[in-house]
């Protein structure tokens, strides 16, 4: 590999050095505020080397791993919403009796895997992202493993997941065995005469079988409430962004020749269709913030996947926006959720919302404000990655989609609302006296919030970046 | 410069008063005045100010989002700047009624209060067509907040109800304004949502017809049209008397602001075809509304199904589309905005009193609050359309330019005015007259009601008796309007 390859590479290598040295440092010293720091400070520097690498891009780094803007992108969003994961845990996990160091050598890692995944240009790479990723995920799933809720929890996704990397991996053999390549760039060639390939549909379902259960949808959405509901509330946020973040940055690479296919394409659209309307009608009934939220992500990727599958010039570019828009929405959403956890469990229950605004005016603003752009109403990113969706389906002339879109996004409104009514309602007597929020916590959920309403008041800087990261994607 | 000033000053005053609130409950409300002053006399110099026959008063253009071809575009016209003004004297009889009705939450109300006038500005000035949605979702939230925390008994269901019918609608329309952009750019190759590039776009009949009904649907969710009106009787009633105020008499106008300035321009042929259904739409709602009205119980809800009543008025003069028309539909948004906008003012004065709407329950109020009555029986009359009232006005010039166009719907739209003697007279009689039910022992009309409605009087005795000048300020406006739309010229 030669020198300009190991600099693209920087924000891996870095990602995996920060998890042996905070390994090693948990080996040496228990010391929680230590870890976080240095998880933190690795997560930065990553993210700093972002810049390093964009200037040796495009760049092939072994046949694994490609390094071009579009893959830059995704790392990046991927490790900003792991430090904010990281900052959310740390003032989450301080309450809990328990050890605490191990988390962010988990997130590190997992990380490390949704990074792969986002630079993967291979079946090997893709799967060795994927496992990196999930092992993690079981691990940080059931990570409080003295209550029942989380251990059920990361057994169901422990036993789902490796599921369906099972039938990833069969899908991965089948696709190879008729392509004789496991090179994605390798499949376009190959389906050009896909007449004569009779093992490679079958290979593309099973592979979408395995990327839809990580995405979540559809009908692979089963394991989301239950994980979503279980999971510690940084562990879901991270569950929610980061993981599904890098499963689409994979999708884009991985699928556009599969595409061509009408098989395929319905598919996708009756993927979305089903999404988009069982994640809002399901989401009605929920009485639990993390379920109601669970709910709402199946349907925001039926969104995502309809922008996918209806492809024009814009889909890379509305997807992405949407992706943004969604991570920083649920990132904050999640984010309020820890803060105002206890030891005795996360607050979940909607009637524990209640009249939260007249109590913690800031913190209920800031989590109203990423339920609007959740729902997509203007002023937040929310609704110009809805427009923007909806413009590429537009543009695309997807009609029946994009009615589906706003008619089930109307639905969604309804259970947004009722969290904000929630919200807003008066405060029940005997509420239980406020604990104190970390200021770390606080600051960073008022950043998102700044990020929320800055680009969905003035987007040209993100769109403009978009532009030119997807003009360079090959 | 001065529009977005205006808009900004409200942002502002809304931001101001929900810190205010922490020293004072009554700053917020000062701050509030002082914002809507200011923006009175920003546009009253707009309207001394104007020139003759120039396209429009005042504009500013900005680039906003180049990659979508996005402007932050606004202007001014003589149509705007009347509605405009309409806005502020609402908003400061909004804040004025709320007074003592509002005595919690006070700064987060008025935040609300204010924004929600700046979305509904932001809604008359846009002139491009993705800042007009993203205004006109914006004045959703704000709204929606006012009926569910300071609403009646059933507020959440009714602010939820109207959140969904607006949001539904507005999607729709999203989806068309969409189809309209990437159809202009098919046509010419240039990506604009810019509303003067945007009229004259070439475009199939049915394609035409249907992006024209995704606007429509929006349009008409809001202005209500029958059978999209049902949430207007709940979020009236259930809304606290400002929020009312503002949702009869301004959120319905930017339904009838939609369709005059985008429907029928940028889909003349579309909407010449549609004329007859509309037409129908606008007869039933006159007909239905004036009927349920006559049928409630509820004082407020009463009000609010005339609101029906005199909508359908607006959709008739707009597809009527003749100068006469026009300008009664004009005449009719303005008036119903201060007539009913005085209707709820008072309803609400006489619950914050009774604490009841219910009629029934009423009776012999005269008696003791003759003149909280009197200033009642006014505006029922100016409702009724009483000769030397606006609302007179208004409908006279509807019928007027309709009997040109559909002898037979102005027939039965005259009905409707029939229709409302009956239900005016009936609110009248049950509510102010006849025996005591209770020995009333409540306050007459306070000064600071007083001041409110004086001031709606004398406005509508000045545009029943003398309203060319306000004819004059939107005949230009109008006359642009109907030249884009020359396809419908009969």
């Amino acid at each position: 590999m030669n020198p300009s390859a190991t600099l693209a590479l920087l924000p891996l290598l870095l990602l995996a050095g920060t998890s042996v040295v905070v390994m090693l440092g948990i080996a040496v010293k228990r010391s929680h505020a230590l870890t976080a720091a240095l998880t933190l400070a690795g997560l930065a520097c990553a993210f700093a080397s972002i810049f390093v690498a964009a200037r040796h891009i495009p760049q092939q780094a072994t046949s694994l791993l490609f390094l071009d803007s579009y893959a830059l992108f995704y790392i990046g969003l991927i490790i900003a919403s792991a430090a904010a994961v990281a900052a959310f845990s740390y003032s989450y996990i301080e309450k809990h009796p328990v050890h605490r160091e191990e988390l962010y050598l988990l997130l590190l890692l997992s990380t490390l895997g949704c990074a792969t995944l986002a630079a993967s240009v291979h079946l090997v790479s893709f799967l060795l992202g994927l496992e990196i990723l999930s092992v993690s995920l079981y691990a940080m799933v059931a990570y409080f493993n003295d209550c029942e809720q989380p251990v059920e929890a990361g057994i169901k996704y422990l036993i789902l997941a490796s599921t369906s990397a099972a039938f990833l991996l069969f899908g991965a053999a089948l696709i190879y065995a008729d392509t004789g390549t496991m090179a994605f760039s390798g499949f376009h060639a190959a389906s050009r005469d896909a007449a004569g390939l009779a093992l490679l549909l079958p290979g593309i379902a099973l592979t979408v079988t395995g990327i839809g259960f990580k995405l979540g949808v559809v009908p692979f959405h089963l394991w989301t409430p239950d994980v979503y509901e279980g999971a510690p509330a940084p562990v879901t946020a991270f569950v929610a962004t980061a993981s599904k973040t890098a499963l689409v940055a994979l999708l884009f690479r991985f699928l556009p020749f599969a595409l061509q296919s009408r098989a395929v394409l319905l598919v996708f659209a009756v993927i979305a269709i089903a999404s988009m309307c069982a994640g809002n009608l399901l989401a009605i009934r929920q009485t639990n913030v993390k379920r109601i939220l669970a709910y709402s992500s199946i349907a925001h990727f039926g969104y995502i996947l309809a922008a996918f599958q209806v492809g024009g010039p814009m889909a890379a570019e509305a997807v992405a926006f949407y992706l943004v828009a969604y991570v920083t929405s649920i990132l904050i959403a999640f984010g309020v959720v820890a803060a105002l956890s206890t030891s005795a469990g996360d607050a979940g229950d909607l009637e524990e919302y209640r009249g939260l605004f007249w109590r913690r005016p800031l913190l209920a603003g800031i989590f109203t404000l990423s339920l609007l752009s959740l729902a997509g109403i203007p002023a937040t990113m929310g609704f110009l990655g809805k427009f923007y969706v909806l413009a590429a389906g537009v543009a695309s002339a997807a009609w029946l989609l994009m009615i589906v879109l706003v008619v089930t996004s109307v639905a969604g409104l309804f259970y947004y609302l009722r969290i904000v009514v929630a919200l807003f309602s008066a405060a029940p007597d005997g509420a239980p006296a406020l604990q104190s929020l970390s200021p770390g916590s606080v600051f960073v959920l008022c950043g998102l919030a700044a990020l929320l309403l800055f680009f969905g008041m003035y987007p040209a800087p993100l769109l403009g970046l978009l532009g030119a990261v997807m003009a360079g994607m090959t | 410069m001065i529009l977005v000033l205006i808009i900004a000053v409200l942002l502002l005053a809304g931001a101001l008063a929900a810190v205010a609130a922490r020293w004072s409950t009554l700053l917020p409300r000062w701050i509030s005045l002082a914002g809507l002053g200011v923006d009175v006399v920003l546009a009253a110099s707009l309207w001394s100010g104007r020139a003759a026959n120039a396209r429009w008063l005042e504009e500013v253009d900005y680039n906003w989002a180049p990659t979508f071809g996005i402007h932050f575009h606004l202007a001014v016209d003589g149509l705007s700047l009347l509605l405009l003004m309409l806005t502020f004297f609402l908003g400061i009889v909004s804040v004025l009624c709320s007074w003592t009705e509002i005595r919690e939450k006070v700064g987060f109300f008025h935040f609300n209060l204010m924004w929600v006038l700046a979305g509904i500005a932001g809604v008359f000035l846009a002139m491009d067509l993705f800042l007009f949605y993203f205004a006109w979702e914006l004045m959703l939230v704000p709204m929606y907040f006012l009926i569910v925390i300071w609403g009646h008994e059933r507020r959440v269901y009714a602010g939820t109800k109207f959140f969904l019918f607006t949001q539904c609608s507005g999607l729709l329309m999203l989806l068309a304004i969409l189809a309209l952009y990437f159809a202009h750019h098919q046509a010419t190759g240039v990506y604009t949502f810019e509303y003067s590039e945007l009229l004259g776009t070439p475009l199939s009949f049915s394609a035409q017809l249907l992006i024209m009904l995704g606007f429509f649907v929006a349009f008409a969710v809001k202005l209500p049209v029958i059978p999209f009106h049902t949430w207007l009787p709940d979020a009236h009633t259930e809304a606290p008397t400002a929020g009312s105020v503002i949702l009869a008499g301004l959120l319905l106008k930017t339904g009838g602001y939609g369709l005059l300035r985008f429907v029928i321009p940028l889909f003349p042929d579309a909407a010449h075809a549609f004329t007859p259904v509309a037409l129908t739409l606008a007869v039933i709602g006159i007909i239905y509304g004036a009927v349920m009205a006559f049928s409630q119980t509820d004082l407020k809800r009463l009000v609010a199904y005339t609101s029906v009543s005199h909508l359908g008025f607006v959709l008739l003069g707009i597809f009527s589309w003749n100068p006469l028309a026009l300008q009664g539909a004009v005449m009719t948004m303005i008036c119903h905005g201060l007539s009913t906008g005085a209707l709820f003012v008072l309803v609400g004065g006489l619950q914050e009193r009774l604490h009841t709407r219910d009629l029934g329950s009423m009776g012999g109020i005269w008696t003791a609050a003759p003149r909280l009555s009197a200033t009642a029986l006014f505006f029922s009359l100016a409702s009724l359309g009483l000769p030397g009232l606006g609302d007179f006005v208004g409908e006279f010039l509807v019928l007027l330019g309709c009997y040109k166009v559909n002898v037979a719907v102005t027939v039965v739209a005259s009905l409707g005015i029939l229709a409302s003697t009956f239900y005016a007279l009936r609110m009248m009689q049950r509510a102010f007259f006849g025996p005591e039910t209770r020995p009333w022992q409540i306050a007459d009309l306070t000064p600071r009601e007083g001041l409110i409605t004086g001031a709606m009087i004398v406005g509508l005795l000045w545009l029943g008796i003398f309203p060319r000048p306000v004819l004059n300020t939107f005949a230009p406006a109008m006359n642009n309007l109907q030249q884009y739309a020359r396809g419908l010229n009969r």
